[in-house]
């Protein structure tokens, strides 16, 4: 057996027969699916607190507006006086209070809501809509329009998205892309993260027990530093492996026992929108019928590709550091540049991304190699033109060629290193040692 | 003797620190080598060279008439200063994989894992890991990892640091048996005095330059300068007189040594070409001479000497 295939699988084993490890990989579905459960039971009892508004309506144009409903009832206290009411409403602990001036000058600037506390956006904007509505239909009444003829007049559009070769798309296709690639992205940052501290540890771990000596006097630290990865990397396969298998394996559970259309919670990610398009049974297949037609081997083959090589690029910086110092704490000053570009590929994600997804920005942003991985993994969902696609993974090798080189070269001389905390000049000077 | 390891003028620099200046160094095939000097002369660097952890910046080193190549790793054994194992890995696992790295099969490894194992009666750590063995039992397991590829050459850095006496003792026997068995073995030490019964040759290091080198008793051979230690039984209120009368002959200074008996004890240095039968048969006249040797000049003071006269 090779050198390097004896490091990979010790590492391998160092990662997987740890006990965080199981419980990271067994545990944390269980903690996400129970986190998912709390919030969604959350916003079910939020949205079931009932709210009692009284309307002072001294115009007398609103008696219909305001009727009651599951969450809101209305109490009209027209004849009152704003005073009474407010004291009344006060008293009783009501929710609000609307007030309507008398038909005087223009009624849309004058009404007021009075509360205990400042309303949600979402009553708001809900009590806006239904005056406008309202005050737009007496003007058209006024003006002589047949509010009938109106009503019948009325055209919906739903825009046909079709490109250029034929394929079909539709909003709904695009937040399916967007969630998608969204969630690739992110599990993709993650990776990073949670396996580049790993590898980075063990660095730290081996200088720390002083065992690095003995090893590198059998083999080349460059070979050590790769096996390392390697073995950390497949370590993180297996992890990734296993959630789908017992996703999947949930996900056949719940669907069986509680009757649960499987596809409408996993659509958590997506927009309200979505996920009421998703309940509509017609949506639902529409729905489907989308997630068949995403690039799903694109998909697959990109998040293999840019995971290797995001995390290549990622890890061998990790290692570099994990070299460089005696103990984690000394880590964080060297943290920042690898949390930024991470930080600012997943905003660049998921604002310009999903903003318009062949944009400039975006289009940058998925070729520079730091934050590429992410960045371009978003946008793949959205077929991404063959030669951004090959500019971006070529990018991508150049550089984790470039940083495991560098990071090879600093390994190497930080690992004999100790006791001192060094700077950023320091590692440099290291390069040519 | 053919000379197993040859380090031919070695510099080092890290940096505008030079670590190593132009030493050369020849390590006798079936020697004990003694690599010695003080804290931060050179000697781990200059190992890590030997080990090819280093690259140095200039000069060649040797092993076995070759330069040094990567294959060289499975003929070398190094116990560096520093010693470390994988705490959270079994003792089995490790010894095997750490042999393996050396170039062993894994059928191999484990056999010869087990004879040492069976030697040192540890076999029932096998399955333990490293964290719940104490320190001196790590040690030991890390002497079979250095040992057990049977490497033609064995590095020691402060070998016996660590270990409990009964224990340097055991570790010092196996080394010993090694080398009868066709080792070669470099100890290296900034305690010169725990090394010297062992080594039969040696070199100094000091600031990035060997100073001195060779077999230690044409060495010492050399720095011995006619001094011997000299006890003569005679009657305490006579101790004034004879002293006095000594020193007008020779140059002589008080002594220091265990006897049964309150002697006179002097140190005499007589003239270079004096032969000490003279003095001895000089000293008879004064009583009875019970103790009488040749002062040997310790590494250490040579070393001390050497720098001295270097400066």
């Amino acid at each position: 057996m090779s050198v390097l295939s004896l490091i990979i699988k010790r590492e391998y084993n160092a990662r997987v027969r740890n006990k965080s490890f199981l419980i990271m990989t067994f545990l944390s579905p269980l903690i996400l699916l129970g986190m998912i459960m709390l919030i969604s039971y959350l916003t079910q009892l939020n949205s079931n607190e009932k709210r009692t508004i009284v309307v002072v309506d001294e115009s007398g144009l609103f008696v219909d507006t305001f009727f009651n409903t599951d969450e809101t009832t209305y109490i009209a206290m027209d004849n009152q006086g704003l005073e009474t009411a407010k004291d009344i409403a006060q008293k009783e602990d009501y929710y609000g209070l609307i007030h309507i001036p008398a038909q005087e000058g223009n009624i849309a600037k004058g009404v007021t809501f009075f509360g205990k506390e400042t309303p949600s956006f979402g009553l708001v904007e809900g009590i806006e809509k239904r005056l406008e509505k309202q005050l737009t239909d007496i003007n058209l009444l006024s003006k002589g329009v047949d509010l009938t003829v109106l009503e019948t007049s009325k055209t919906a559009i739903d825009l046909n998205i079709e490109n250029f070769s034929g394929e079909k798309s539709s909003k709904m296709s695009n937040w399916v892309k967007a969630g998608f690639g969204g969630a690739a992205g992110y599990l993709l940052m993650m990776f990073i993260i949670i396996y580049g501290n790993m590898v980075m540890r063990s660095v730290i771990e081996e200088k720390t027990n002083r065992i690095i000596e003995v090893i590198i006097s059998s083999v080349k630290p460059f070979q050590l530093m790769m096996g390392k990865i390697l073995g950390t990397t497949l370590a993180g396969i297996t992890q990734f492996a296993i959630w789908v298998i017992l996703g999947g394996v949930l996900l056949t559970i719940a669907t069986v026992v509680f009757g649960v259309d499987p596809s409408a919670s996993s659509s958590g990610a997506m927009s309200a929108q979505a996920q009421a398009m998703a309940n509509d049974p017609n949506m639902m297949t529409q729905f489907i019928a989308e997630v068949s037609k995403l690039p799903l081997l694109q998909l697959v083959l990109g998040f293999f590709v840019y995971f290797i090589g995001g995390y290549f690029l990622y890890s061998s910086i990790y290692a570099a550091i994990g070299a460089a110092v005696d103990n984690e704490t000394d880590t964080q000053q060297f943290m920042l540049p690898i949390i930024m570009p991470l930080m600012l590929a997943i905003y660049v994600g998921f604002f310009a991304v999903i903003d318009n997804p062949h944009g400039t920005v975006a289009t940058i942003f998925s070729i520079i190699p730091l934050t590429s991985p992410i960045v371009m993994l978003m946008r793949i969902p959205f077929d991404v033109p063959g030669w951004q696609l090959a500019l971006s993974v070529f990018l991508l090798i150049a550089s984790f060629v470039f940083t495991v080189w560098f990071g090879g070269k600093i390994y190497r001389v930080g690992i004999l290193m100790y006791g001192k905390k060094p700077t950023y000049k320091e590692l440099f000077k290291w390069l040519k040692y | 003797m053919n000379a197993l390891l040859t380090v031919d003028t070695v510099s080092k620099n890290f940096g505008n620190f030079t670590a190593l200046n132009g030493v050369s160094v020849a390590v006798p095939e079936g020697s004990i080598f003694g690599l010695l000097g003080p804290n931060g002369a050179g000697k781990t660097t200059l190992i890590r060279i030997i080990n090819q952890i280093t690259m140095p910046d200039t000069g060649t080193v040797t092993l076995d008439g070759e330069p040094l190549q990567p294959k060289h790793i499975a003929d070398i054994g190094y116990m560096p200063e520093e010693r470390g194992l994988y705490k959270s890995m079994k003792v089995g696992e490790q010894v095997l994989y750490l042999a393996q790295l050396k170039g062993l099969n894994k059928a191999e490894a484990k056999k010869r894992a087990k004879y040492w194992f069976d030697k040192l009666d540890i076999g029932a750590w096998w399955g333990k890991k490293i964290q719940e063995l104490s320190k001196g039992q790590a040690q030991k397991i890390q002497f079979v990892v250095t040992v057990m590829h049977h490497p033609k050459l064995l590095i020691f850095d402060e070998p016996f640091s660590g270990f409990d006496p009964i224990n340097a003792n055991l570790i010092k026997d196996e080394i010993l048996q090694l080398r009868e068995e066709g080792a070669t073995v470099i100890f290296s030490t900034h305690r010169m005095e725990s090394v010297e019964e062992l080594c039969d040759h040696i070199a100094l290091i000091h600031k990035s330059n060997k100073i001195l080198d060779g077999e230690i008793n044409t060495i010492k051979r050399a720095y011995k300068n006619n001094t011997f230690d000299v006890g003569v039984l005679m009657e305490p209120s006579a101790f004034a007189k004879a002293e006095t009368a000594l020193s007008q002959q020779f140059s002589c200074s008080p002594a220091s040594f265990k006897s049964l008996n309150d002697e006179l004890k002097l140190r005499i240095k007589i003239a270079d070409d004096a032969a000490p039968n003279e003095l001895l048969s000089h000293l008879q006249q004064y009583g009875q001479v019970n103790h009488f040797t040749e002062v040997i000049p310790s590494v250490n003071d040579i070393f001390i000497q050497t720098v001295n006269q270097s400066i």
